[in-house]
Protein backbone atom coordinates (compact mmCIF):
# COMPACT_ATOMS: atom_id res chain seq x y z
CA UNK A 1 0.00 0.00 0.00
CA UNK A 2 2.88 2.05 1.14
CA UNK A 3 4.54 1.25 -1.93
CA UNK A 4 1.79 2.00 -4.40
CA UNK A 5 1.95 5.70 -2.95
CA UNK A 6 5.60 6.17 -4.79
CA UNK A 7 4.80 4.97 -8.03
CA UNK A 8 2.77 8.29 -8.32
CA UNK A 9 5.10 10.52 -6.39
CA UNK A 10 6.54 13.37 -8.08
CA UNK A 11 9.88 11.81 -7.02
CA UNK A 12 9.92 9.08 -9.91
CA UNK A 13 11.39 9.46 -13.71
CA UNK A 14 8.20 9.00 -15.67
CA UNK A 15 6.60 7.12 -13.00
CA UNK A 16 9.48 4.24 -14.02
CA UNK A 17 11.44 2.46 -10.96
CA UNK A 18 15.01 2.45 -11.79
CA UNK A 19 17.20 -0.45 -10.44
CA UNK A 20 20.45 0.50 -7.91
CA UNK A 21 23.16 -1.80 -7.50
CA UNK A 22 24.64 -0.96 -4.26
CA UNK A 23 27.70 -3.17 -3.50
CA UNK A 24 29.55 -5.71 -3.40
CA UNK A 25 32.13 -3.08 -3.09
CA UNK A 26 30.96 0.00 -1.82
CA UNK A 27 32.79 2.97 -0.30
CA UNK A 28 29.67 3.55 1.91
CA UNK A 29 28.78 -0.22 3.10
CA UNK A 30 31.94 -0.86 4.73
CA UNK A 31 31.85 -4.41 4.34
CA UNK A 32 31.07 -6.34 1.33
CA UNK A 33 27.61 -7.14 0.53
CA UNK A 34 25.40 -6.63 -2.33
CA UNK A 35 21.96 -5.26 -2.02
CA UNK A 36 19.99 -4.82 -5.23
CA UNK A 37 17.68 -2.39 -4.34
CA UNK A 38 14.76 -0.76 -7.12
CA UNK A 39 14.57 3.26 -6.55
CA UNK A 40 11.76 5.52 -7.24
CA UNK A 41 14.07 8.23 -7.48
CA UNK A 42 15.64 8.65 -3.97
CA UNK A 43 13.09 6.18 -2.20
CA UNK A 44 13.57 2.51 -1.70
CA UNK A 45 10.80 0.34 -3.02
CA UNK A 46 12.47 -3.04 -2.03
CA UNK A 47 15.57 -4.19 -1.23
CA UNK A 48 17.42 -8.03 -2.55
CA UNK A 49 20.59 -8.42 -0.48
CA UNK A 50 23.10 -11.28 -1.18
CA UNK A 51 25.46 -11.93 1.10
CA UNK A 52 28.15 -14.72 1.08
CA UNK A 53 31.36 -12.75 -0.31
CA UNK A 54 33.74 -13.68 1.97
CA UNK A 55 32.09 -16.77 3.09
CA UNK A 56 34.98 -18.88 4.53
CA UNK A 57 33.15 -22.38 5.70
CA UNK A 58 34.27 -22.25 9.14
CA UNK A 59 31.55 -24.97 10.44
CA UNK A 60 32.94 -27.60 7.57
CA UNK A 61 36.82 -26.55 8.95
CA UNK A 62 35.48 -26.49 12.70
CA UNK A 63 34.72 -30.28 12.36
CA UNK A 64 38.16 -31.19 11.01
CA UNK A 65 40.29 -29.04 13.40
CA UNK A 66 41.29 -30.22 17.21
CA UNK A 67 38.90 -28.16 19.58
CA UNK A 68 41.88 -25.49 20.27
CA UNK A 69 42.31 -24.79 16.79
CA UNK A 70 38.78 -23.78 15.83
CA UNK A 71 39.34 -20.70 18.17
CA UNK A 72 41.33 -18.91 15.76
CA UNK A 73 38.51 -19.21 13.52
CA UNK A 74 36.39 -17.43 15.85
CA UNK A 75 38.46 -14.82 15.88
CA UNK A 76 37.23 -13.61 12.37
CA UNK A 77 33.68 -14.24 12.52
CA UNK A 78 33.37 -10.03 14.51
CA UNK A 79 36.52 -9.20 14.13
CA UNK A 80 35.71 -5.85 15.56
CA UNK A 81 35.59 -7.88 18.86
CA UNK A 82 37.51 -11.00 18.59
CA UNK A 83 38.43 -11.73 22.40
CA UNK A 84 34.24 -12.18 23.16
CA UNK A 85 33.83 -14.90 20.47
CA UNK A 86 37.41 -16.32 21.47
CA UNK A 87 35.86 -16.87 24.79
CA UNK A 88 32.51 -17.92 24.00
CA UNK A 89 34.36 -20.86 22.00
CA UNK A 90 36.55 -21.33 25.26
CA UNK A 91 33.70 -21.62 27.73
CA UNK A 92 31.43 -23.66 25.36
CA UNK A 93 33.90 -26.24 25.11
CA UNK A 94 34.89 -25.81 29.11
CA UNK A 95 30.95 -26.62 29.35
CA UNK A 96 31.13 -29.87 27.68
CA UNK A 97 34.42 -30.66 29.51
CA UNK A 98 33.11 -29.86 33.15
CA UNK A 99 35.73 -27.14 33.36
CA UNK A 100 35.52 -24.73 36.15
CA UNK A 101 37.84 -21.65 36.45
CA UNK A 102 39.39 -20.09 39.53
CA UNK A 103 37.69 -16.68 40.01
CA UNK A 104 40.95 -14.63 38.38
CA UNK A 105 40.30 -16.18 35.26
CA UNK A 106 36.99 -15.62 34.66
CA UNK A 107 37.30 -11.64 36.33
CA UNK A 108 40.54 -11.42 33.60
CA UNK A 109 37.90 -12.82 30.91
CA UNK A 110 35.55 -10.23 31.91
CA UNK A 111 37.75 -6.99 31.41
CA UNK A 112 39.29 -8.39 28.32
CA UNK A 113 35.65 -9.06 27.11
CA UNK A 114 34.41 -5.51 28.26
CA UNK A 115 37.39 -4.02 26.74
CA UNK A 116 36.55 -5.67 23.20
CA UNK A 117 32.85 -4.61 23.10
CA UNK A 118 33.79 -0.78 23.60
CA UNK A 119 35.90 -1.05 20.86
CA UNK A 120 33.37 -2.75 19.02
CA UNK A 121 30.50 0.12 19.99
CA UNK A 122 33.48 2.67 19.26
CA UNK A 123 33.51 1.21 15.46
CA UNK A 124 30.05 1.38 15.29
CA UNK A 125 29.08 4.13 16.95
CA UNK A 126 31.83 6.83 15.21
CA UNK A 127 30.74 5.24 12.10
CA UNK A 128 27.34 6.00 12.59
CA UNK A 129 29.21 9.67 12.51
CA UNK A 130 30.87 9.45 9.55
CA UNK A 131 28.26 8.15 7.24
CA UNK A 132 26.47 11.55 8.63
CA UNK A 133 29.38 13.40 7.61
CA UNK A 134 31.47 13.63 10.88
CA UNK A 135 34.59 12.26 10.26
CA UNK A 136 35.73 14.28 13.88
CA UNK A 137 34.98 11.97 16.26
CA UNK A 138 35.82 8.84 13.95
CA UNK A 139 39.14 10.11 14.17
CA UNK A 140 39.71 10.62 17.91
CA UNK A 141 37.85 7.67 18.74
CA UNK A 142 40.28 5.07 16.91
CA UNK A 143 43.57 6.46 19.14
CA UNK A 144 41.23 5.24 21.74
CA UNK A 145 40.11 1.68 19.98
CA UNK A 146 44.10 1.83 19.62
CA UNK A 147 44.91 1.80 23.17
CA UNK A 148 42.13 -1.16 23.64
CA UNK A 149 44.33 -3.24 20.96
CA UNK A 150 47.53 -2.08 23.07
CA UNK A 151 45.87 -3.90 25.62
CA UNK A 152 44.77 -6.71 23.48
CA UNK A 153 48.60 -6.65 22.49
CA UNK A 154 50.13 -7.11 25.78
CA UNK A 155 48.23 -10.21 26.58
CA UNK A 156 48.48 -12.38 23.71
CA UNK A 157 50.48 -10.77 21.51
CA UNK A 158 48.47 -9.95 18.60
CA UNK A 159 45.68 -7.20 18.24
CA UNK A 160 43.24 -7.83 15.78
CA UNK A 161 42.42 -11.46 15.36
CA UNK A 162 43.44 -12.27 18.92
CA UNK A 163 43.23 -15.83 19.73
CA UNK A 164 43.32 -14.98 23.48
CA UNK A 165 42.75 -17.10 25.94
CA UNK A 166 43.16 -20.71 25.94
CA UNK A 167 40.31 -23.44 27.03
CA UNK A 168 40.83 -23.62 30.93
CA UNK A 169 41.58 -19.84 31.20
CA UNK A 170 43.90 -17.64 30.17
CA UNK A 171 47.39 -17.95 28.51
CA UNK A 172 49.47 -16.12 30.98
CA UNK A 173 48.59 -13.29 33.82
CA UNK A 174 48.28 -9.66 32.97
CA UNK A 175 52.12 -8.14 32.88
CA UNK A 176 52.88 -4.72 34.70
CA UNK A 177 51.96 -3.10 31.02
CA UNK A 178 48.95 -4.17 31.05
CA UNK A 179 48.15 -2.99 34.48
CA UNK A 180 50.27 0.63 34.09
CA UNK A 181 48.20 0.79 30.49
CA UNK A 182 45.00 -0.22 31.60
CA UNK A 183 44.62 1.83 34.55
CA UNK A 184 46.37 4.71 32.38
CA UNK A 185 43.04 4.14 29.84
CA UNK A 186 40.31 4.20 32.65
CA UNK A 187 41.99 7.55 33.91
CA UNK A 188 42.09 8.92 30.75
CA UNK A 189 39.23 6.95 28.80
CA UNK A 190 35.87 9.16 30.07
CA UNK A 191 37.07 12.27 29.47
CA UNK A 192 37.74 12.00 26.00
CA UNK A 193 34.97 9.23 25.23
CA UNK A 194 32.38 12.18 26.77
CA UNK A 195 34.20 14.54 24.52
CA UNK A 196 32.82 12.08 21.45
CA UNK A 197 29.51 12.46 22.87
CA UNK A 198 29.63 15.69 22.88
CA UNK A 199 30.01 16.52 19.24
CA UNK A 200 27.20 13.96 18.60
CA UNK A 201 24.83 12.77 21.05
CA UNK A 202 22.71 16.21 21.14
CA UNK A 203 23.56 17.36 18.00
CA UNK A 204 20.96 19.18 16.12
CA UNK A 205 22.12 18.11 12.64
CA UNK A 206 23.00 14.54 13.83
CA UNK A 207 19.65 14.36 15.51
CA UNK A 208 17.26 15.10 12.51
CA UNK A 209 19.94 12.64 9.94
CA UNK A 210 19.25 9.31 12.80
CA UNK A 211 16.08 9.48 14.40
CA UNK A 212 13.06 8.01 12.16
CA UNK A 213 15.81 6.51 10.21
CA UNK A 214 15.74 2.39 10.10
CA UNK A 215 13.10 1.99 12.73
CA UNK A 216 11.77 -1.38 13.57
CA UNK A 217 9.41 -2.43 16.24
CA UNK A 218 9.64 -4.71 19.42
CA UNK A 219 7.69 -7.31 18.25
CA UNK A 220 9.03 -7.41 14.63
CA UNK A 221 12.48 -7.62 16.02
CA UNK A 222 11.77 -10.65 18.15
CA UNK A 223 10.50 -12.53 15.44
CA UNK A 224 13.24 -11.69 13.32
CA UNK A 225 15.73 -12.99 16.26
CA UNK A 226 17.06 -9.54 16.73
CA UNK A 227 19.26 -9.87 19.99
CA UNK A 228 22.21 -7.48 21.53
CA UNK A 229 21.80 -3.86 21.46
CA UNK A 230 19.27 -3.61 17.99
CA UNK A 231 17.14 -5.55 20.13
CA UNK A 232 17.69 -3.34 22.98
CA UNK A 233 16.81 0.21 21.06
CA UNK A 234 13.89 -1.23 20.23
CA UNK A 235 12.85 -1.69 24.23
CA UNK A 236 13.28 -5.28 25.12
CA UNK A 237 16.20 -5.66 27.78
CA UNK A 238 17.54 -9.11 26.82
CA UNK A 239 20.79 -9.47 27.07
CA UNK A 240 22.80 -12.71 27.77
CA UNK A 241 25.22 -11.15 30.52
CA UNK A 242 21.89 -10.69 32.42
CA UNK A 243 19.53 -13.50 31.64
CA UNK A 244 22.38 -16.41 31.48
CA UNK A 245 25.74 -15.25 33.77
CA UNK A 246 28.38 -16.36 32.48
CA UNK A 247 31.88 -15.66 33.72
CA UNK A 248 30.71 -14.45 37.21
CA UNK A 249 28.62 -11.70 35.37
CA UNK A 250 26.19 -11.56 38.20
CA UNK A 251 29.02 -10.16 40.46
CA UNK A 252 28.82 -7.30 38.54
CA UNK A 253 26.30 -4.53 38.89
CA UNK A 254 25.39 -2.85 35.54
CA UNK A 255 22.22 -0.91 34.11
CA UNK A 256 21.07 -2.36 30.44
CA UNK A 257 19.82 0.20 28.66
CA UNK A 258 17.02 -0.01 26.34
CA UNK A 259 15.61 2.31 23.83
CA UNK A 260 12.46 3.34 22.90
CA UNK A 261 11.91 3.66 18.66
CA UNK A 262 14.38 1.07 17.27
CA UNK A 263 15.92 3.56 15.09
CA UNK A 264 19.12 4.94 14.43
CA UNK A 265 19.25 7.28 16.84
CA UNK A 266 18.51 5.03 19.84
CA UNK A 267 20.71 1.94 18.39
CA UNK A 268 23.59 4.78 18.42
CA UNK A 269 22.45 5.96 22.09
CA UNK A 270 21.75 2.13 23.59
CA UNK A 271 25.43 1.52 22.13
CA UNK A 272 27.00 4.75 23.93
CA UNK A 273 25.46 4.14 27.61
CA UNK A 274 27.11 -0.18 26.51
CA UNK A 275 30.65 1.73 26.60
CA UNK A 276 29.86 3.77 29.99
CA UNK A 277 28.35 0.33 31.51
CA UNK A 278 31.14 -1.51 30.21
CA UNK A 279 33.44 0.68 32.03
CA UNK A 280 31.47 0.31 35.07
CA UNK A 281 31.91 -3.30 34.75
CA UNK A 282 35.69 -2.89 33.93
CA UNK A 283 35.99 -0.99 37.10
CA UNK A 284 34.55 -3.31 39.35
CA UNK A 285 36.36 -6.61 38.02
CA UNK A 286 39.63 -4.78 37.81
CA UNK A 287 39.33 -3.33 41.33
CA UNK A 288 38.02 -6.65 43.02
CA UNK A 289 40.35 -8.97 41.00
CA UNK A 290 40.92 -11.67 43.24
CA UNK A 291 44.29 -13.30 43.71
CA UNK A 292 45.44 -16.69 42.23
CA UNK A 293 45.56 -19.01 39.64
CA UNK A 294 44.52 -17.20 35.89
CA UNK A 295 43.93 -20.94 34.40
CA UNK A 296 42.22 -24.20 35.52
CA UNK A 297 44.22 -27.24 36.87
CA UNK A 298 43.25 -29.36 33.35
CA UNK A 299 46.09 -30.98 32.29
CA UNK A 300 44.40 -32.63 29.89
CA UNK A 301 43.38 -29.21 28.06
CA UNK A 302 45.82 -26.88 29.37
CA UNK A 303 49.32 -26.77 28.10
CA UNK A 304 51.90 -26.95 30.46
CA UNK A 305 54.77 -24.31 31.09
CA UNK A 306 57.27 -24.39 28.85
CA UNK A 307 59.82 -24.25 30.80
CA UNK A 308 58.60 -27.81 32.18
CA UNK A 309 57.98 -29.11 29.14
CA UNK A 310 61.95 -29.30 28.52
CA UNK A 311 62.98 -30.88 32.08
CA UNK A 312 59.74 -32.80 33.24
CA UNK A 313 58.25 -35.79 31.67
CA UNK A 314 54.82 -35.54 32.87
CA UNK A 315 54.88 -32.20 31.17
CA UNK A 316 56.63 -33.22 27.58
CA UNK A 317 53.31 -35.60 27.78
CA UNK A 318 50.78 -33.72 28.30
CA UNK A 319 51.88 -30.99 26.05
CA UNK A 320 52.67 -33.46 23.08
CA UNK A 321 48.85 -34.82 23.77
CA UNK A 322 47.36 -31.37 24.02
CA UNK A 323 49.26 -30.57 20.63
CA UNK A 324 48.06 -33.73 19.20
CA UNK A 325 44.58 -33.11 20.45
CA UNK A 326 44.95 -36.91 21.83
CA UNK A 327 42.59 -36.01 24.64
CA UNK A 328 39.59 -37.16 25.95
CA UNK A 329 36.58 -35.47 25.27
CA UNK A 330 33.27 -36.56 26.46
CA UNK A 331 30.84 -37.43 24.28
CA UNK A 332 27.88 -35.23 24.23
CA UNK A 333 26.35 -31.69 23.18
CA UNK A 334 26.00 -28.47 24.70
CA UNK A 335 25.04 -24.59 23.61
CA UNK A 336 26.37 -21.88 25.38
CA UNK A 337 26.06 -18.26 24.16
CA UNK A 338 27.51 -15.36 25.39
CA UNK A 339 27.15 -11.48 24.13
CA UNK A 340 28.71 -10.92 21.78
CA UNK A 341 29.24 -6.87 20.38
CA UNK A 342 25.80 -7.76 18.57
CA UNK A 343 23.96 -9.93 20.22
CA UNK A 344 23.27 -13.29 21.02
CA UNK A 345 26.81 -15.26 20.07
CA UNK A 346 25.80 -18.95 19.90
CA UNK A 347 27.80 -22.26 20.15
CA UNK A 348 25.97 -25.43 19.52
CA UNK A 349 28.89 -28.01 19.90
CA UNK A 350 28.07 -31.79 18.44
CA UNK A 351 31.11 -33.93 20.10
CA UNK A 352 31.20 -37.71 19.32
CA UNK A 353 34.37 -38.42 21.51
CA UNK A 354 36.30 -37.65 18.84
CA UNK A 355 39.29 -34.99 18.39
CA UNK A 356 37.24 -32.38 16.60
CA UNK A 357 34.01 -31.18 17.11
CA UNK A 358 31.41 -33.37 15.37
CA UNK A 359 29.14 -30.30 14.15
CA UNK A 360 29.75 -26.91 15.53
CA UNK A 361 27.19 -24.69 14.77
CA UNK A 362 27.63 -20.71 15.42
CA UNK A 363 24.69 -18.59 15.98
CA UNK A 364 25.86 -15.28 14.39
CA UNK A 365 23.95 -12.23 15.43
CA UNK A 366 24.85 -10.74 12.27
CA UNK A 367 23.32 -13.08 9.61
CA UNK A 368 20.13 -13.28 11.80
CA UNK A 369 19.34 -9.48 11.97
CA UNK A 370 20.59 -8.56 8.65
CA UNK A 371 17.51 -10.11 7.29
CA UNK A 372 15.71 -7.87 8.33
CA UNK A 373 17.20 -5.13 6.91
CA UNK A 374 15.07 -4.67 3.21
CA UNK A 375 12.02 -4.41 5.81
CA UNK A 376 13.61 -1.28 7.99
CA UNK A 377 14.62 0.83 4.77
CA UNK A 378 11.62 -0.01 2.68
CA UNK A 379 10.28 3.40 1.50
CA UNK A 380 13.27 5.39 2.78
CA UNK A 381 15.64 7.26 1.25
CA UNK A 382 19.03 5.88 0.11
CA UNK A 383 20.99 7.91 2.32
CA UNK A 384 19.08 6.61 5.32
CA UNK A 385 19.63 3.31 4.27
CA UNK A 386 23.30 4.10 4.44
CA UNK A 387 22.95 5.00 7.96
CA UNK A 388 21.03 2.21 8.66
CA UNK A 389 23.03 -0.47 7.85
CA UNK A 390 25.75 1.52 9.83
CA UNK A 391 23.74 1.51 12.92
CA UNK A 392 23.25 -2.41 12.84
CA UNK A 393 26.59 -3.05 12.71
CA UNK A 394 26.65 -5.47 10.65
CA UNK A 395 30.13 -7.32 10.34
CA UNK A 396 30.94 -9.27 7.08
CA UNK A 397 32.81 -11.40 9.12
CA UNK A 398 30.49 -12.46 10.63
CA UNK A 399 27.41 -12.49 8.77
CA UNK A 400 29.03 -14.56 6.32
CA UNK A 401 31.13 -17.04 8.13
CA UNK B 1 8.59 -20.12 39.51
CA UNK B 2 10.60 -20.94 36.80
CA UNK B 3 9.64 -23.78 34.23
CA UNK B 4 11.06 -27.16 34.92
CA UNK B 5 11.83 -29.87 32.38
CA UNK B 6 9.45 -32.17 33.98
CA UNK B 7 6.88 -29.64 33.90
CA UNK B 8 7.55 -28.82 30.13
CA UNK B 9 7.70 -32.57 29.28
CA UNK B 10 4.07 -32.90 31.41
CA UNK B 11 2.38 -29.84 29.50
CA UNK B 12 3.42 -31.38 26.31
CA UNK B 13 2.37 -35.19 27.24
CA UNK B 14 -0.92 -33.26 28.03
CA UNK B 15 -1.55 -31.07 25.38
CA UNK B 16 -0.02 -32.77 22.27
CA UNK B 17 0.26 -36.27 23.41
CA UNK B 18 2.49 -38.52 21.17
CA UNK B 19 4.75 -35.44 19.90
CA UNK B 20 7.78 -36.26 22.02
CA UNK B 21 8.78 -39.54 20.86
CA UNK B 22 11.63 -39.42 23.68
CA UNK B 23 13.61 -37.00 25.42
CA UNK B 24 16.72 -36.49 27.42
CA UNK B 25 18.57 -33.56 29.27
CA UNK B 26 21.68 -32.71 27.27
CA UNK B 27 25.26 -32.21 29.15
CA UNK B 28 24.55 -28.26 29.37
CA UNK B 29 21.14 -29.09 31.03
CA UNK B 30 18.91 -28.10 28.25
CA UNK B 31 15.59 -30.52 27.53
CA UNK B 32 16.24 -32.62 24.15
CA UNK B 33 12.97 -33.38 22.67
CA UNK B 34 12.97 -36.07 19.53
CA UNK B 35 9.61 -35.46 17.66
CA UNK B 36 8.77 -35.94 13.87
CA UNK B 37 9.02 -33.99 10.91
CA UNK B 38 5.17 -34.40 10.44
CA UNK B 39 4.27 -32.66 14.18
CA UNK B 40 7.15 -30.03 14.38
CA UNK B 41 5.24 -27.53 13.17
CA UNK B 42 2.30 -28.02 15.06
CA UNK B 43 4.80 -28.57 17.86
CA UNK B 44 6.56 -25.12 17.22
CA UNK B 45 3.59 -23.42 17.25
CA UNK B 46 2.35 -24.96 20.42
CA UNK B 47 5.50 -24.11 21.71
CA UNK B 48 5.50 -20.72 21.05
CA UNK B 49 1.75 -19.72 22.19
CA UNK B 50 0.81 -21.73 25.06
CA UNK B 51 1.08 -19.17 27.70
CA UNK B 52 2.32 -22.08 30.27
CA UNK B 53 5.49 -22.77 27.91
CA UNK B 54 5.56 -19.48 25.89
CA UNK B 55 9.35 -20.30 23.95
CA UNK B 56 8.83 -16.88 21.92
CA UNK B 57 11.77 -17.16 20.80
CA UNK B 58 13.46 -19.29 17.82
CA UNK B 59 17.41 -19.01 18.59
CA UNK B 60 18.85 -20.60 16.12
CA UNK B 61 17.84 -23.61 13.99
CA UNK B 62 21.29 -26.35 12.18
CA UNK B 63 20.65 -29.46 10.33
CA UNK B 64 23.17 -32.47 11.30
CA UNK B 65 24.44 -35.01 8.91
CA UNK B 66 24.93 -38.50 10.92
CA UNK B 67 26.04 -41.06 7.83
CA UNK B 68 25.39 -44.22 9.22
CA UNK B 69 21.84 -43.56 10.89
CA UNK B 70 19.93 -45.99 8.15
CA UNK B 71 16.94 -44.14 7.22
CA UNK B 72 17.61 -41.24 9.60
CA UNK B 73 20.79 -39.96 8.48
CA UNK B 74 19.63 -36.10 8.42
CA UNK B 75 18.37 -33.92 11.40
CA UNK B 76 17.16 -30.73 12.25
CA UNK B 77 17.78 -29.15 15.78
CA UNK B 78 15.86 -25.87 16.47
CA UNK B 79 16.94 -24.01 19.91
CA UNK B 80 13.89 -22.61 21.39
CA UNK B 81 14.12 -19.59 24.33
CA UNK B 82 11.38 -18.64 26.68
CA UNK B 83 12.36 -15.11 27.74
CA UNK B 84 10.29 -14.62 30.95
CA UNK B 85 11.20 -17.88 32.35
CA UNK B 86 14.70 -18.07 31.08
CA UNK B 87 14.30 -21.49 29.49
CA UNK B 88 15.60 -22.99 26.72
CA UNK B 89 14.60 -26.58 24.80
CA UNK B 90 15.83 -28.37 21.88
CA UNK B 91 13.89 -30.16 19.57
CA UNK B 92 15.45 -32.57 17.09
CA UNK B 93 14.01 -34.11 13.96
CA UNK B 94 15.58 -36.90 11.49
CA UNK B 95 14.57 -38.23 8.25
CA UNK B 96 15.91 -39.64 5.54
CA UNK B 97 18.59 -38.25 3.58
CA UNK B 98 16.68 -39.34 0.12
CA UNK B 99 13.52 -37.51 1.03
CA UNK B 100 14.90 -34.27 2.90
CA UNK B 101 12.31 -32.49 3.27
CA UNK B 102 10.59 -30.38 6.25
CA UNK B 103 8.21 -27.89 6.45
CA UNK B 104 9.14 -24.89 6.84
CA UNK B 105 9.15 -22.73 10.19
CA UNK B 106 8.98 -19.03 8.28
CA UNK B 107 5.04 -19.43 8.79
CA UNK B 108 6.06 -18.74 13.01
CA UNK B 109 8.94 -16.81 12.69
CA UNK B 110 10.54 -14.77 9.64
CA UNK B 111 13.88 -14.95 11.20
CA UNK B 112 13.70 -18.94 10.22
CA UNK B 113 13.68 -17.56 7.02
CA UNK B 114 17.44 -17.01 6.16
CA UNK B 115 18.19 -20.06 8.73
CA UNK B 116 16.46 -22.49 6.55
CA UNK B 117 18.13 -20.87 3.64
CA UNK B 118 21.61 -21.68 5.56
CA UNK B 119 20.96 -24.85 6.26
CA UNK B 120 19.46 -25.75 2.66
CA UNK B 121 22.55 -24.69 1.42
CA UNK B 122 25.09 -26.66 2.65
CA UNK B 123 23.07 -29.87 3.81
CA UNK B 124 20.61 -29.56 1.00
CA UNK B 125 17.37 -30.08 3.43
CA UNK B 126 14.17 -28.82 1.64
CA UNK B 127 11.95 -26.67 3.94
CA UNK B 128 8.58 -26.98 2.04
CA UNK B 129 6.33 -23.78 1.79
CA UNK B 130 9.67 -22.01 1.99
CA UNK B 131 9.14 -18.70 0.31
CA UNK B 132 12.55 -18.41 -1.29
CA UNK B 133 14.90 -21.27 -0.57
CA UNK B 134 18.34 -20.78 -2.53
CA UNK B 135 21.71 -20.82 -1.34
CA UNK B 136 22.52 -18.16 0.35
CA UNK B 137 25.91 -18.74 1.73
CA UNK B 138 27.97 -20.48 -1.36
CA UNK B 139 27.52 -19.74 -5.60
CA UNK B 140 24.41 -20.43 -6.90
CA UNK B 141 25.53 -22.91 -9.11
CA UNK B 142 27.12 -25.42 -7.32
CA UNK B 143 26.27 -28.59 -7.09
CA UNK B 144 26.69 -30.44 -3.71
CA UNK B 145 25.69 -29.80 -0.02
CA UNK B 146 28.87 -29.52 1.38
CA UNK B 147 28.67 -29.40 5.03
CA UNK B 148 26.95 -33.03 4.23
CA UNK B 149 30.08 -35.47 5.73
CA UNK B 150 30.92 -37.21 2.62
CA UNK B 151 32.78 -34.55 1.06
CA UNK B 152 36.06 -34.23 3.08
CA UNK B 153 38.37 -31.11 3.32
CA UNK B 154 41.41 -31.99 1.63
CA UNK B 155 42.45 -35.04 0.22
CA UNK B 156 42.21 -37.80 2.50
CA UNK B 157 45.28 -38.91 2.24
CA UNK B 158 46.88 -38.17 5.11
CA UNK B 159 48.39 -41.31 7.17
CA UNK B 160 50.28 -40.10 9.77
CA UNK B 161 47.35 -39.96 12.38
CA UNK B 162 46.68 -43.77 12.45
CA UNK B 163 44.15 -43.77 15.00
CA UNK B 164 45.43 -47.27 16.46
CA UNK B 165 48.55 -45.86 17.60
CA UNK B 166 46.31 -43.42 20.16
CA UNK B 167 44.33 -45.86 21.53
CA UNK B 168 41.08 -45.24 19.64
CA UNK B 169 39.08 -46.89 16.94
CA UNK B 170 39.54 -46.00 13.65
CA UNK B 171 41.14 -45.45 10.55
CA UNK B 172 44.47 -44.14 8.70
CA UNK B 173 43.59 -40.63 7.48
CA UNK B 174 40.13 -40.16 8.05
CA UNK B 175 39.77 -37.83 11.33
CA UNK B 176 41.65 -34.66 9.84
CA UNK B 177 41.01 -35.51 6.62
Amino acid sequence: MQVQSYFSSLDSLDGELATLNLGPTHPATHGIFQNVLKMDGERIVSAEPTIGYIHRAFEKIAEHRPYYQVTPLTDRLNYCSSPINNMGWHMTVEKLIGCELPKRAEYMRVIIMELSRIADHLVCNTVIGVDTGALTGFTYMFQERERIYELFEEVCGSRLTTNIGRIGGMERDFTPVFHKKLKDFLKTFPARFEEFTGLLERNRIFMDRCIGAGPITAERAMAYGFTGPNLRAAGVDYDVRAMSPYSRYGDFEFDIPVGVNGDTYDRFCVRQEEIRQSLRIIHQAYNNLPEGEYHAEVPDYYLPDKPDVYTKMEALIYHFKVVMAEVPVPVGEVYHSVEGGNGELGFYLVSDGGRQPYRLHFRRPCFIFYQAYPEMIKGSMLSDAILTMSSMNVIAGELDA
Amino acid sequence: MTLSNEQILAQLAEKMPGAALSSEIARDGILNIHTTREQIIELLLLLRDDEQLGFNFLTTLCAIHYPDNAGQELGVVYHLHNWQQNVRIRLKIFFPIDDPHVPTATGLWPTANWMERQEYDFFGVIFTGHPDLRRILNVDDMEVFPMRKEYRLEDGTRTDKDDRFFGRDGHVGQSFD
